[in-house]
């Protein structure tokens, strides 16, 4: 497969671009791997991706119920931060941030990393509490962020409201400058091209329907293109994992909530950077084609559904149009949902499980997509393993029963 | 939108509630007794099913009180209502 570059550009032109090669394969799954991934969204491809680049495994599959990216992978905001409290996330996302920073360019394919800036508005005086504590816990780990007045954001973002008398007055936010957007769609394609270029079989349309065991060890899976056998499985399932968990005869601390967003009609440029506000429940960004891309909050109750309420987008949509009221006339296009997979203390479960050879990586909620490199890099190296990463071993499922959690939820709030 | 019927009020709108969880999850009688796993088991561990779940609603803007809902988590539709400790109605009853 030829390497995209300004030059297969031009000689693409010259065919009227009528001739490249297609970016993966359709192979059909063979009768066994040695490891296979669950899973054909933005984690599992990075993971098969780093499986085979970083620890040179590559008789791997890729299975995937429907099309790679089709679940939260493409139904996310897009944004990219770092800026967690905790220094067990604070690690785990600066080194997904890092990977983030040169992926275009290992991945050869424009994943569109935009680091255009994350603001977190603070709205009362407890949040701007909560907003230094975070900056300074940042800074001590590395991870750049300082804390704006209401006036340095007029100052940065013309369109918004600082007006101190309103319901949720803006009273200053973090703002971390490396943070920003990705093309979501494009981070999954080049994982997946890049994979398939090392030889990993990305198979879609097979989705899972049993996993075998034995002795306690798993030996394979069943699914709709029949049975693959494997010593080594990784489940990388987001909203489903409990599924794939009771085929494996266990349950995890999961539970699995509508997640919405919305885009608007196409804008000329207006919003350059992120704006997010977890006390009311709404973050906005614009994208390159020029759509307002909101991300609401999640609904109360369980479900597998990809479409969430309607009251819930109406609870947004007021916070934005407080906060921007340049917004109010502006139409919604599209609206949609995903299906997150939120655990108790909002922190990704990232390692081994009960059944020898069976890896779960799961409970990103609201917040997977930043995560991307970093949790296929530790995942990669957990299968490759069997054990794992230091970066991920505060994040093993037994520390639901050790009770070593690690409270992202209290510092993280909702749009996390 | 959803229209849920409480049990004591009857239908009212989606807004007027809150879902709290899943149901019949039983707190242990003798809490001390149990190991680090099944306390854990108790506190964190759900089913979460994707089809029908059994739980609890709370009619936070209504009469503020709790009752149990089967659902369907695919469809969102509501099948039955029911007060705490009432039998569960239909086959996911067990």
């Amino acid at each position: 497969m030829s390497k995209y570059s300004i030059f297969s550009l031009v000689r693409n032109a010259i065919s009227y671009h009528e001739n490249w090669a297609a970016a993966w394969r359709s192979p059909e799954p063979k009768q066994e791997y040695d490891v296979l991934i669950i899973g054909g969204g933005g984690h599992g491809l990075a993971t098969a991706y780093y499986l085979a680049k970083e620890h040179g495994m590559t008789n791997i599959a890729v299975l995937e119920k429907g099309w790679i990216g089709g679940g939260n992978t493409g139904r996310n905001t897009t944004i990219v931060r770092s800026n967690y409290l905790w220094d067990e996330s604070a690690h785990l996302y600066e080194k997904s941030m890092k990977l983030w920073e040169g992926l275009s360019q290992d991945l050869n394919y424009n994943v569109m990393f935009s680091q255009r800036g994350v603001y977190n508005l603070g709205h009362n005086l407890q949040d701007m509490r909560d907003i230094q504590r975070r900056v300074n816990a940042n800074r001590l780990n590395g991870i750049d962020g300082h804390v704006v007045t209401p006036e340095e954001i007029k100052r940065a973002i013309p369109e918004i409201n600082i007006d101190q008398g309103c319901r949720y007055p803006i009273l200053g936010a973090s703002f971390q400058p490396r943070g920003g957007v990705a093309r979501h769609d494009a981070v999954a394609w080049g994982f997946a091209r890049g994979a398939d270029l090392r030889g990993v079989d990305i198979i879609q349309n097979c989705e899972v329907t049993a996993i075998r065991q034995e002795n306690g060890a798993v030996t394979g899976v069943e699914t709709t293109r029949g049975s693959i056998n494997a010593k080594k499985i990784g489940v990388v399932v987001a909203g489903h994992c409990s599924v794939l968990a009771e085929m494996a005869g266990f349950r995890m601390p999961i539970e699995s909530h509508p997640l919405q967003a919305l885009v608007s009609e196409p804008i000329k440029p207006v919003i350059n950077t992120v704006i997010m506000s977890n006390a009311v429940h709404g973050y906005i960004s614009q994208s390159d084609k020029g759509d307002l891309v909101i991300g609401a909050g999640i609904d109360s109750y369980n479900g597998y559904g990809q479409r969430g309420s309607f009251p819930t987008i109406e609870h947004t949509v007021a916070a934005i149009c407080e906060m921007f009221p340049i917004f109010r006339r502006v139409r919604m296009n599209r609206q949609w949902g995903g299906i997150v997979d939120t655990a108790p203390d909002a922190c990704p479960i990232i390692g081994n499980t009960s059944v020898k050879g069976l890896y779960f990586n799961c409970g990103w909620g609201t917040g997977g997509f930043k995560a991307t490199p970093g949790s296929g890099w530790v995942f990669a190296h957990n299968v490759a393993t069997g054990e794992p990463h230091e970066l991920n071993r505060p994040f093993a499922l037994d520390r639901f029963v050790t009770g070593f959690l690690i409270d992202e939820h209290g510092a993280a709030g909702v749009a996390h | 939108m959803f229209l849920i019927e409480c049990p004591w009020c009857g239908v009212r709108d989606e807004t007027e509630f809150n879902c709290v969880g899943e149901a019949h999850i039983v707190r242990p009688l003798e809490p001390e007794k149990l190991s680090d796993e099944e306390w854990a088991d108790y506190l964190f561990m759900r089913k979460n099913p994707k089809g029908m779940h059994r739980e609890q609603w709370l009619h936070v803007a209504g009469c503020r009180r709790y009752f149990n809902a089967e659902r369907d988590t695919v469809t969102y539709r509501i099948s039955a209502t029911y007060r705490i400790g009432e039998q569960a109605p239909g086959e996911a009853g067990k």
